[in-house]
């Protein structure tokens, strides 16, 4: 099949969309730029014209609250931040009005809008420009957050967010940008709330999120060689949760290790492992162990930025410890990080 | 013109004798939900409805019972709400703080000071999309004018000329907080000129004189294709929340309720029906008609159910 990157996969999916649609509209700050966030949106402003692909003053507040109102009102908004930290300041139209006006209309009033972000990393982010915190908003009812991890997904579940009725958070990490992966030309959805087995293992479990994919599959192939055979679940959307994807694997391998992008204290993986002492309980042959950003502000250099975000290589150590194995020999394991790119495919 | 007079009545006596009867049942504590009560800006609130077409939109505060009965007319949903029955325009879930009635042209109101006003740009920009001529108006009051989010909506929606009129309803307090304690500068009008919109200021209590200001904007709007900007003065007869009055609390003086109230809109409007040729009798019927209409409804909002609890987990998705 065509192979092409996460980015032209989102991009193509947009179009493809605004075409069949034309309640569609993109916008935000330099969306329609000569950088195109990240080249994510381009071609849309020459295609779609100035009313359906605009930039917008830098006043996310307000610009969330235009997607709302526009959403209520017959048309399919697509907002996007190049940082979810931007995100933040719109956070009382997210979480006030965008999450509750379904249910206090009693059903009335839909918002069918997707509002984009791009999670930052490498190069010295720092700790305004690295954030993902899918869990905070998943925290909110009212809410679909979704995690594209590849090429396929990325196209598929932008459709969908897209054509559903609800509003809809998806979080697109810049690392995954570059990789290429099979998509199919045609348009095609994949449900919000299915889940991904990445790779099949029958000894160990990790549910990965969003860029922890690449490093877990990493981790898998090194274990592999080691005769431990893991098996990736990657969930794709917080919410809803495919709670059961996650639960038959661990309750045949009966280990879990959860790496999610993000930091772990009361973070999606905390989520996970109550979910998994609670359903999976007696099949669980050994703690289950949580794996994320460290607990402090993202740093700006690197040596301090690598003991803060997590790789390959924590989850072959949680896994010796968990599998009770000899301490792997990684010496000659070269390492994702903003030089060595993942280009994929997975 | 005698025709208009008379609608501006029926609007504002709605308003006036439905939070006649808040106050009253309100102490039984059936209607388990703050008040923020519009006594005092009938004038405001129906003069601006009523230059509006049935098609046009709105969106609100959580000080918005005038805005929905003059918009709706309804009183049955209303007061269902109030009393959180299944029948309430939301079962119970809105409350007092977040009318609305899509269907009707009132698309929310929200209970986060500015928060609505961004959305009713969005609904103004989807109008202007789709090319069916709708205005959105949006009300709030003078300390929503505190929050960046308002400057920002009137920045963009001035610049990409939007049919959007932002609807102040200036009493002169955030809460229990006078301007001068909160605004630097001494006339936000002089600001908003700045912006490329139409503006105007109105101190009256008279609905048509609202009513003709309002008409005014519309067609400037029109004509220009820019926003319009309306400061409309009025006096919150009660406290910021609740059915009471809270002069004694000394945050501001009574005397200027009783300026106000000398010029209070509703018994001005009635004294114009008469000097217009209108019967004491011929008003009496209508107000009797408004006033059986609301009991009726208070009465309809007692009998109705409370929802099944399983309603609690409805609407959080479509």
């Amino acid at each position: 099949m065509r192979m092409i990157t996460y980015c032209e996969a989102l991009n193509e999916a947009i179009c493809q969309e605004m075409e069949r649609d034309s309640s569609i509209f993109v916008y935000g700050v330099g969306v329609p730029d000569h950088k195109k966030i990240f080249g994510s949106t381009a071609n849309i402003l020459e295609k779609f014209g100035p009313e359906r692909c605009f930039d917008t003053p830098i006043a996310e507040d307000s610009m969330t609250g235009l997607g709302i109102g526009a959403a209520i009102n017959g048309l399919r908004p697509i907002h996007i931040h190049i940082r979810v930290d931007f995100l933040l300041l719109a956070m009382n139209q997210i979480a006030n009005l965008m999450s509750s006006l379904c249910f206090g209309s009693g059903g009335k009033i839909s918002v069918p809008l997707v509002v984009r972000v791009v999670v930052g990393r490498g190069w010295g982010q720092g700790y305004q420009h690295s954030k993902s915190m899918h869990s905070t908003f998943a925290h909110i009812p009212g809410i679909k957050v979704v995690c594209p991890t590849t090429p396929a997904d990325a196209k598929g579940l932008m459709i969908t967010a897209i054509r559903d009725n609800n509003p809809v958070l998806v979080f697109e990490h810049r690392w995954l940008y570059w990789q290429k992966g099979e998509v199919p030309k045609e348009e095609f959805e994949i449900p919000i709330g299915t889940g991904n087995i990445l790779r099949k293992g029958k000894d160990l479990t990790i549910v990965a999120t969003s860029w922890m994919n690449v490093e877990a599959q990493h981790a898998a192939k090194i274990l592999s060689k080691n005769g431990v055979e893991a098996e990736i679940i990657d969930p794709r959307s917080v919410v809803p949760l495919d709670e059961k994807i996650i639960i038959d694997s661990v309750s045949k391998t009966g280990r879990c290790i959860i790496a999610d992008n993000d930091w772990v204290f009361c973070g999606f993986g905390s989520e996970i492992a109550a979910m998994v002492a609670e359903k999976c309980f007696n099949s669980l042959k050994s703690p289950v162990k949580r794996i994320g950003f460290a607990h402090t502000p993202c740093p700006t250099v690197r040596h301090l930025e690598n003991e803060f975000y997590p790789n390959a290589k924590t989850i072959v150590h949680e896994a010796e410890k968990m599998l009770n194995l000899k301490e792997i020999d990684l010496s000659k394991e070269s390492f994702f990080s903003h030089e060595s790119r993942f280009k994929g495919p997975f | 013109m005698k025709k208009l007079s008379l609608e501006l009545y029926k609007k504002m006596y709605l308003i006036r004798k439905a939070e006649e009867a808040i106050q009253k049942y309100y102490p039984e504590d059936e209607m388990k939900t703050p008040m923020h009560m519009s006594m005092g800006e009938e004038s405001v609130v129906s003069g601006v409805v009523h230059a509006l077409q049935p098609s046009d939109q709105v969106l609100g505060s959580y000080r918005s019972h005038a805005l929905y009965l003059a918009k709706t007319g309804e009183t049955d949903k209303f007061f269902a709400e109030m009393f959180g029955k299944e029948t309430g325009m939301a079962q119970g879930k809105s409350g007092s703080m977040h009318l609305n009635a899509p269907d009707q042209g009132l698309l929310c109101c929200s209970a986060i000071v500015a928060s609505s006003i961004p959305v009713a740009m969005g609904a103004a920009y989807a109008n202007k999309y789709q090319k069916n001529n709708k205005i959105v108006a949006v009300f709030f009051g003078d300390g929503a004018t505190d929050e960046g989010v308002f400057w920002e909506t009137l920045n963009f929606s001035c610049l990409k000329k939007l049919p959007l009129m932002f609807v102040c309803e200036d009493n002169g307090y955030a809460v229990h907080t006078p301007r001068w304690q909160r605004q630097c500068f001494p006339n936000i009008n002089k600001i908003v000129e700045n912006y490329d919109c139409n503006v105007f200021e109105e101190n009256s209590t008279d609905p048509e004189l609202i009513y003709s200001l309002a008409k005014n904007a519309l067609a400037k709007m029109n004509e220009n294709g820019k926003p319009g900007f309306l400061r409309l003065h009025y006096y919150r007869y009660l406290e910021h929340v609740g059915i009471n009055e809270d002069f004694d609390a000394g945050y501001r003086p009574i005397s200027e309720f009783h300026e106000w109230q000398k010029k209070d809109p509703v018994n001005l409007q009635r004294k114009k029906l008469e000097t217009i040729g209108y019967s004491a009798r011929e008003i009496q019927t209508l107000e009797k008609d408004i006033e059986d209409k609301i009991e009726h409804s208070i009465h309809f909002a007692r009998s109705s159910k409370l929802s099944d609890v399983s309603e609690l987990y409805r609407g959080v998705f479509i």
